[in-house]
């Protein structure tokens, strides 16, 4: 099939659709933090095993490096939740949205002989559903689509008319 | 031509017929997740306000709107006074802990803290404004070690060594005898405790000393005396109550959200070696040092019965009644102490207790199981205490009261009953869930949060709560501490003064009495008597 245009509508359509609802379960993520004045990281943190528990550790042990994970993590979750919603640097919010998963995912893996206090709400071997969204993410960053729907058109307008008046 | 730069072209085309005007089919695509933001916001909101109310409700009909709970611990800073020149009796395994409460801190324990990222978290700690002068102990070992500390530690206002004399005394009655000492912190095996403390007030001194107070009524009636008969402060060593928690839960009870409260069970609930006071093999299983030539037996000995030296005894005193009172003294006393301070229950009408050794059966006399019961009966209440050294399970604190349950321990919860009369309505019509906690309480946060989500559910019921007060890690003994030396400036009453230690003192030795002799036991309130 031949086509000037990247995707077919259906394709167009489900990438929109995928890259809205990430961003919508992020933005929530981000906002549900932010208005819990008691929540912090750390009980996520304490809880890691596997390569990242050494990492973690240090972080929970030291009061100022845990306010600035804890800023970091709900701004950023809030930043790549409304990025990928409005199609606002979409691309860059996916790709540092699959790295924050992936570091969710790499400080409580669902691996055999892993065990943590809080149940998942799944039954995981190795794969599980932030392993999932992070990949995703990735693959919306591949396939991008907030050029042709999201701000993203907007920037990329203004970028071609700036170049092309330089070019005058 | 590579794929983004086709894809961008192709992008392109599809505008192409607009000539880069931003004709309305364009606006709506580039704007196409706003209108998603838009419900994001609203569903947000509708969320926020179901979750507010519901808490709102839980709150209200609890009647807690206007708690005022404290937030954070120690409200005021240490109170301005002469410098204080502080010993210490007893230099064993709790000491380090009492010394760096007091501002003094091993160079090889501020290593380790540095390298685990906690050690600025000590140094946040208030400088008392003590000098630490002396040190008495019967075992070289743990005096050098002492003298370590005092001479050359690190200090809680980040400098080291001392700039003042330190003396090692070779006697507690040596260091009475100075002048020049103003308080002392007890921490021997608990039969000197008593003897110690007395003799001390009597010098003029004022007395931190660690739990349990006394292991006869004797002892426990001269202490009390000399205490009341002097102006000196007295301080006995129960730190957890100064977690802001007992503040929180004692506002929470006044409130009369638990109803009538008739039972209060507490535990204690260990399983290894050295919780069962086995501690004469270090790490590797080898025995620890000690021996005739470091440690004065005769002075450790006391007053009690002439055995032969045994490193058993020297490290494991708690085996033995002649030391001590086992689980009662070392861990009930904490029990008691933390009911004591939020209901003043006082000395109980009667005791039983019965128990025995099921699981340690090695040369001690002390139960590894007991369990005691303590009639309240002015009160219309029982106190329970259950203690195991043979299984780990934990079991809390629980305040039951007809109407809701208080679990009390790093933190708060409150579990409505089922069958609860004032309740009724709220369990009806849902506001109340019975099957889980319908309020918990965590330190450092100042509010009361009403358990609304699973998760916040599923953490209170195991307690996997943080213990960080205002962003620190703040240590109890040193707030213990903090209490009596502020209380030596001001002239104010200690947390747990010498009406407290006697109240504590009697309860445990009427369970202990009622153990030993296997018989239920009562207190003569004339008299002042077990009878």
């Amino acid at each position: 099939m031949k086509s000037n245009k990247p995707f077919t509508n259906l394709q167009l359509t489900t990438l929109v659709v995928l890259r809205i609802f990430i961003g919508w379960h992020l933005l929530f993520e981000g906002f549900s933090k932010l208005l819990n004045p008691g929540w912090s990281s750390a009980r996520f943190l304490r809880e890691s095993q596997w390569i990242m528990s050494g990492f973690s550790n240090w972080v929970t042990s030291n009061a100022g490096v845990l306010n600035v994970v804890d800023f970091l993590n709900t701004w950023g979750l809030i930043a790549i939740g409304a990025g990928l919603i409005l199609g606002l640097f979409a691309r860059t919010a996916s790709v540092f949205g699959a790295i924050l998963l992936f570091l969710y995912f790499l400080n409580n893996p669902p691996l055999t002989g892993l065990e943590y206090s809080l149940p998942s709400e799944g039954n995981y071997l190795i794969i599980n559903k932030t392993l999932i969204e992070a990949v995703t993410l990735f693959a919306l960053a591949i396939f991008p689509t907030s050029q042709i729907v999201g701000f993203d058109l907007f920037l990329n307008r203004i970028i071609k008319r700036k170049k092309q008046e330089e070019r005058k | 031509m590579d794929k983004k730069e086709s894809k961008q072209n192709a992008n392109q085309k599809m505008d192409q017929p607009q000539n880069n005007n931003l004709n309305r089919r364009t606006v709506l695509k580039a704007l196409a997740g706003v209108p998603v933001l838009g419900v994001f916001g609203y569903e947000l909101m509708k969320n926020r306000s179901y979750a507010n109310r519901k808490e709102g409700q839980v709150i209200k009909e609890l009647g807690l709107e206007y708690l005022n709970i404290p937030k954070e611990n120690s409200t005021h800073s240490v109170i301005n006074g002469n410098k204080l020149r502080v010993g210490m009796i007893g230099f064993g395994s709790r000491a380090g802990a009492l010394a760096r409460g007091l501002g003094f801190m091993h160079l090889s324990d501020a290593k380790s803290r540095k390298a685990g990222g906690n050690l600025e978290d000590w140094l946040a700690q208030e400088d008392l404004n003590v000098d630490l002068v002396g040190i008495c102990d019967v075992f070289d070992f743990h005096a050098e070690r002492g003298m370590d500390i005092a001479k050359e530690g690190l200090r809680v206002n980040g400098k080291t060594g001392a700039e003042y004399d330190i003396k090692r005394y070779r006697s507690y009655q040596e260091m009475l005898a100075d002048d020049s000492i103003d308080a002392v912190i007890v921490a021997t095996p608990d039969h000197h405790h008593a003897r110690i403390t007395t003799d001390a007030v009597k010098a003029g001194k004022h007395v931190y000393c660690e739990k349990s107070i006394a292991l006869t009524e004797e002892e426990l009636n001269e202490v009390y005396n000399a205490v009341k008969n002097s102006d000196r402060v007295f301080q006995l060593g129960h730190q957890i109550t100064e977690n802001v928690i007992f503040g929180q839960a004692r506002e929470m009870i006044k409130k009369d959200i638990l109803g009538k409260i008739s039972l209060i069970e507490t535990t204690t609930n260990r399983n290894s070696a050295s919780g069962a006071w086995i501690r004469h093999l270090d790490a590797d299983g080898n025995p620890k040092p000690g021996s005739l030539e470091t440690i004065d037996w005769e002075q450790w000995l006391g007053n009690r019965p002439k055995v032969p030296f045994s490193i058993d005894r020297y490290y494991n005193w708690t085996k033995w009644f002649d030391y001590d009172t086992g689980m009662l003294g070392q861990l009930f006393s904490h029990e008691y102490d933390a009911i004591n301070q939020l209901l003043r229950i006082g000395i109980p009408k009667s005791a039983v207790a019965s128990g025995g050794i099921y699981y340690w059966k090695d040369n001690r006399e002390m139960p590894d199981l007991i369990q005691a019961v303590f009639e309240y009966p002015d009160k219309e209440l029982t106190l329970m205490y259950s203690g195991c050294l043979a299984s780990a399970r934990q079991r809390g604190r629980v305040i039951m009261g007809h109407d809701a349950s208080m679990e009390l321990g790093g933190s708060i919860s409150v579990t409505a009953d089922y069958d609860s009369t004032k309740y009724k309505r709220q369990i009806q019509d849902g506001t109340f869930d019975t099957r889980g906690p319908i309020l918990t309480v965590t330190p450092g946060s100042g509010a009361i949060d009403a358990v609304t989500s699973a998760t916040e559910k599923y953490y209170s019921s195991r307690g996997l709560t943080s213990t960080v007060v205002n962003g620190r890690n703040v240590d109890v003994t040193y707030l213990h501490i903090k209490n009596w030396i502020d209380c030596i400036r001001s002239g104010e009453t200690p947390t747990c003064d010498i009406e407290k230690a006697y109240e504590e003192g009697v309860t445990i030795l009427m369970a202990h009495k009622s153990y030993v002799e296997k018989r239920r036991v009562e207190w003569d309130p004339v008299q002042r008597k077990i009878v």
